[in-house]
């Protein structure tokens, strides 16, 4: 997922009401919004900004048979062909003894699976380091971030974001893609390209 | 728009259309079947299957309009406010309580009072004096203690759910809640379902299945067995509310309601039917795995052992399909709860499944391998669900349909998945 530096407008709202007109107006002006960083979940803003639905809970369904599979046909193996042993005079193929395993092993797999998957569709791993756009993202502001093209003009987007109601807009300039340690060596390339 | 419902008239044909086919049914079985004659050891296998097919049925649609209340209370207690665009449904399904109430009791009074030993084993004075195991049950399991406390339990579910639906009811004519009022009302209501909660944890979730079902198999038990008896009717509750949800929905009625409650429905049925499948499994494996005699006859009568198998088996299995593998696999998707037909369907499914559910309960214990299912149940389960639909009717066109001074109405507006 190289994603290489690109230029970003970003604009913070202090107010969710403020935040959804802006965002329709955003996408209908046909701007292209990176992400908008949010304090905490917000209903609906997904829906505003138009993203598709998550495919995380396909992956996780098919984790989760994954591990159905898996833990009935290890244990039917060695019970009936590996290594039969006569439990209690139980019957080899011993299955309702084998369902409290078998659920346990769907859920484990399942949930690491997607934890993992969360974490590679989020371009989350130990060592990489991400760029905020604004530090009061995670405390009390909203912050939009919109993709600069060839063809933006981005003191014309500035100029919007201003009239969206943004209380603060600057232009930032980042890395977008990821892979372990990247950030770090790009990090020189910023300074050298000052004036983007 | 008013809010207020008229019944159509093909919703009327419905109601006393069933009525009339489950009193004919109820006719072919008084004359047909004889209740009057005493059954012993299977010498008159018709008299039990008329008792039989009437305990199953009436103490089925019982706890299920009964869930109805149970839902209102626990989301009271919870302080949901999603609930309230369609609690008066709720409230119109639990109205049902006192007219299926009456019936259960009478028809549990007819079994007792008329010493049916074909259907509570318990009964015969003489097996318990000559059975160690019924005579230490025998406390529990006589007469005097069923009749006071069927009486009871029917009686405080009649009674603390007329209370919350009075309350509600009231609230119509109160006019816009203050803040202050408005907490007071909500408390008020809090500790009503408090005391209905307690009572249903009393009746339902322990006391009430041991008597009226699990003590057909008289030597038997399950410490399971309530709270599976629970889950069955709770899932059947939530699927009947959806049901009625749906109808009004397509109606034009419940303005409010949208695919975001009808996605919470969903949820509910799709819970608790994972719920019940492991009650179901905890209370079949841990009987199979220690394999103690007087454990295990409860699955022997029904699926058989290894080399021979039981009489039903195939409604066993076939329970398990029903209520598990459709709404696990059926269910599990978001788009399939926010689908009105696929919904429909489903609580249908359910519904007919946890019957079949308590058919499988009540069954081999009475007839034994002489189990039919025909003209005679169907008609009699068409008989309760013409009563539901009659009560339930009743109620959603006498009041209105939306309790708009409620002060979580907003929340339920708005409310979002």
């Amino acid at each position: 997922m190289a994603g290489g530096i690109k230029k970003f407008v970003v604009g913070s709202f202090d107010d969710e009401k403020v935040l959804f007109p802006a965002v329709k107006n955003v996408r209908k002006a046909g701007y292209k919004i990176h992400d908008v960083y949010t304090p905490f979940p917000v209903h609906g803003l997904d829906h505003a900004m138009g993203i598709r639905e998550t495919s995380l809970h396909t992956a996780g369904f098919i984790y989760a048979i994954t591990g159905t599979t898996t833990a009935l046909t290890f244990m039917s193996w060695v019970f009936t062909k590996d290594w039969p042993l006569n439990i209690g005079g139980k019957p080899n193929f011993a299955l309702p003894a084998w369902i409290p395993i078998t659920f346990e092993l769907t859920v484990l797999f399942s949930a690491v699976g997607m934890v993992l998957t969360f974490c590679y569709l989020c371009n989350l791993a130990p060592f990489v380091k991400k760029h905020h756009f604004h530090p009061r993202a995670t405390d009390d502001l909203f912050v939009m971030a919109i993709e600069c093209t060839d063809k933006t003009n981005d003191a014309e987007v500035q100029a919007f974001l201003q009239s969206a109601g943004a209380q603060e807009i600057n232009v930032q300039v980042a890395e977008t893609g990821w892979w372990i340690g990247r950030y770090h060596k790009e990090q020189k390339l910023y300074k050298e390209e000052k004036g983007y | 728009m008013d809010h207020q419902f008229q019944l159509p008239g093909s919703y009327k044909k419905w109601t006393y259309g069933l009525i009339a086919v489950g009193l004919v049914a109820l006719l072919y079985g008084v004359f047909r079947f004889q209740p009057w004659i005493h059954s012993h050891h299977g010498s008159h296998v018709d008299a039990t299957r008329f008792w039989a097919v009437l305990l199953q049925n009436s103490t089925f649609f019982l706890l299920v309009v009964n869930a109805a209340m149970f839902f209102i209370c626990v989301t009271t207690m919870a302080m949901a406010g999603w609930v309230v665009a369609f609690r008066r449904v709720s409230e119109a399904i639990s109205s049902v309580v006192p007219i299926l109430g009456i019936l259960t009791f009478v028809i549990l009074m007819a079994i007792v009072f008329g010493s049916r030993t074909d259907i509570y084993h318990w009964l015969d004075k003489e097996a318990v004096a000559n059975d160690p195991i019924l005579k230490g049950k025998s406390g529990f399991l006589s007469v005097p203690f069923f009749t006071i406390w069927s009486f009871c339990t029917i009686f405080l579910w009649w009674f603390l759910g007329k209370k919350m639906r009075s309350m509600s009811l009231e609230s119509d004519k109160q006019g816009n809640m203050d803040y202050e009022t408005g907490k007071k009302w909500v408390w008020k209501n809090t500790v009503w379902a408090s005391l209905y909660s307690v009572v249903f944890t009393l009746t339902v979730a322990s006391t009430i299945p041991w008597l009226w079902i699990m003590s057909i198999d008289a030597h038997w038990y399950s410490t399971m067995f309530s709270w599976y008896t629970f889950a069955s009717t709770f899932v059947s509750g939530m699927s009947l509310i959806a049901l009625f949800v749906i109808y009004l929905k397509n109606r034009g009625q419940l303005e409010y309601v949208t695919d975001e409650h009808l996605h919470d429905l969903g949820k509910f049925m799709f819970a608790f039917s994972v719920f019940w499948t492991y009650l179901w499994f905890s209370q079949y494996m841990l009987i199979w795995y220690s394999n103690q005699p007087e454990e295990t006859k409860y699955f022997i009568e029904r699926i058989g052992t290894a080399t021979k198998p039981g009489p039903y088996k195939a409604i066993f299995f076939f329970n398990l399909i029903l209520n598990f593998l459709c709404p696990l696999l059926i269910l599990m998707k978001k788009g399939a709860k926010r689908n009105w037909t696929l919904v429909t369907v489903m609580a249908v499914l359910i519904i007919f499944g946890h019957w079949i559910d308590f058919f499988q309960m009540v069954m081999p214990g009475t007839v034994h391998g002489h189990y039919s299912l025909g003209f005679f149940e169907f008609g009699i389960a068409a008989l309760f669900v013409g009563l539901i639909m009659w009560g339930t009717g009743r109620y959603l066109s006498k009041h209105s349909l939306l309790a708009k001074n409620h002060p979580f109405l907003k929340e339920s507006m708005i409310h979002h998945t």
